[in-house]
């Protein structure tokens, strides 16, 4: 890091830069108008938050209780969701602690949006349309997605299914694809094991010039997917690539509130196994679910990732206005 | 025994890895969407010098090193230790040869150096940026001859060898760059 200067006061991003953000969001907002999707806004403060043992939320007090940051809008929106909204989407800040380097920053912009009635492939036609207006309006070449299943990625670059394997035959075959082994992988889960390999062999195995959908991942890692009904060792979980970059996450919802209830327990456990506080459970949210979730699917894109692919750029720093990892 | 969790991980912290203590220059976090995250950190071996990349399951601990930086005035060298005093409680160290392969050419008394001590025993010495050091050997200086380029070598009084431009002459004083090695100027008396 150079040394502060008198130029620190100065903007992350070029001028230039910040004018193409400005016309993304123009034709984001442009693209949900015209399908009739209604823009929202919901708290970044909350008494809940989320629980998954791998996102750290920054906390903060008000009055005589801590509140929490948002790491994505998802639990307000499903309460619009339930409560008779529609369509819905939202722009807007969400927060992540212990998140750095260069495609990282602890404060970041978010696109999420709902579809009542569409399952997650039917969400990733909508996404396909979505990005190909920005990708041509932004000067890039545009090629269809790659689609695949996250068990045929993982049979197609490793010729190891992910569904059967054990942590101990994902350890062996790492050895033998001689894929370095990170420090403290000793005790590691087979999801761990999974995410390394993702980061090492699948994800660099994808197209360089375009996007990605990897879809039904291993009901492991379902997060606020729903199971499948057809191969319950699969989720509806979906994520966006371009190249190696991760740039969305979707899920064709879970819907059950019992089975959500479970779920966020279940991720208090690990967390207290990992030495991580529990999180306030977000009860309002099963009680949405209680009264009924509409069917749908859900997306999150970073926008600030999308921009980097849009303007060809190096870093994320480089498409914030202001980046506190300045150098 | 202190230790840091990978989230406590930033630019300057010192580690304690396969038993060698290290410094994270750089810190980044490696995340496939959802799940696992990993750290992938380059590093600096403080006892070797060579830059190391690593990467750590995050949430993981690692063990701390006890290094610290303490400002040391040189003192003396008896032909296998070199002597440090601390200006301000006039404790003294001795440093082995191993931790003066960077600084050692470049001292002849009184100069402040950085001491990286490691459980209390130095581990290296970072001369100071600037030193100002007496020519002792070097050929004939070309009298006039400011302007033109070419440079020779020259011998200074602390032993290290620099290339200097064509008009200096044994006798003169030099400021040089400890870190590149090169000369920046003649220092007039």
């Amino acid at each position: 890091m150079s040394p502060a200067s008198k130029n620190d006061w100065m903007p992350s991003a070029s001028l230039q830069t910040l004018k193409q953000r400005a016309r993304m969001l123009q034709s984001i907002r442009a693209f949900f108008a015209a399908r009739h999707l209604l823009e929202v806004e919901t708290p970044v403060l909350s008494r809940a938050a989320i629980t998954d043992p791998h996102l750290h939320s920054f906390r903060t007090r008000y009055l005589q209780q801590s509140l929490y940051l948002q790491t994505s809008p998802e639990f307000f929106m499903k309460r619009l969701l339930a409560a008779g909204s529609g369509d819905i989407y939202q722009v807007c800040k969400v927060f992540r602690d212990d998140e750095q380097g260069s495609n990282h920053h602890p404060e970041f912009s978010m696109l999420e949006w709902y579809r009542q009635g569409f399952d997650h492939h039917a969400l990733m036609d909508e996404m396909e349309q979505l990005l190909k207006g920005l990708m041509l309006d932004a000067g890039q070449g545009w090629q269809a997605p790659v689609r695949l299943s996250y068990r045929q990625a993982f049979l197609d670059v490793l010729a190891v299914d992910p569904l059967t394997a054990t942590a101990a035959d994902l350890e062996q075959l790492a050895i033998a694809q001689q894929i370095e082994i990170p420090i403290g992988m000793d005790d590691a889960s087979k999801d761990s094991w999974l995410d390394w390999l993702m980061t090492q062999a699948i994800a660099p195995s994808f197209s360089k010039q375009g996007f990605t959908f990897l879809y039904d991942y291993p009901a492991s890692q379902a997060a606020l997917a729903r199971i499948s009904h057809k191969d319950p060792r699969v989720a509806h979980r979906f994520e966006l690539f371009f190249a190696e970059l991760e740039l969305a996450n979707g899920f064709y919802e879970l819907t059950d509130a019992e089975e959500q209830a479970q779920r966020f327990a279940v991720e208090n456990q690990q967390r207290v196994a990992m030495a991580l506080p529990a999180m306030p459970v977000d009860e309002c949210l099963l009680d949405a679910l209680v009264a009924g979730l509409p069917d749908c699917s859900g997306v999150a894109i970073g926008l600030d990732r999308l921009l980097m692919v849009l303007l060809g750029v190096a870093t994320v720093h480089d498409t914030l206005s202001f980046s506190l990892e300045k150098d | 025994m202190a230790s840091y969790s990978t989230n406590e991980f930033r630019g300057g912290l010192k580690l304690l890895l396969d038993g060698d203590p290290v410094s994270i220059l750089e810190n980044e976090l490696v995340k496939p969407g959802k799940g696992q995250a990993f750290n992938r950190v380059k590093l600096r071996n403080l006892k070797t010098g060579r830059m190391i990349e690593r990467t750590f399951k995050s949430n993981e601990s690692v063990e701390a090193a006890d290094v610290v930086d303490v400002d040391m005035e040189f003192s003396y060298n008896d032909g296998e230790f070199w002597y440090f005093m601390d200006p301000n409680t006039f404790e003294q160290i001795a440093a082995g040869e191993a931790a003066m392969v960077d600084a050692g050419k470049w001292l002849k008394g009184q100069e402040l150096c950085t001491v990286t001590l490691w459980d209390g025993a130095p581990l290296t010495v970072t001369a100071p940026n600037f030193v100002e050091l007496k020519v002792t050997e070097t050929d004939p200086g070309l009298k006039g001859d400011t302007a033109q380029g070419g440079t020779k070598p020259a011998t200074l009084e602390s032993g290290a060898v620099v290339k200097v431009p064509l008009f200096v002459e044994i006798g003169e004083v030099l400021k040089v760059d400890t870190r590149s090695g090169e000369y920046v100027s003649r220092v007039k008396e």
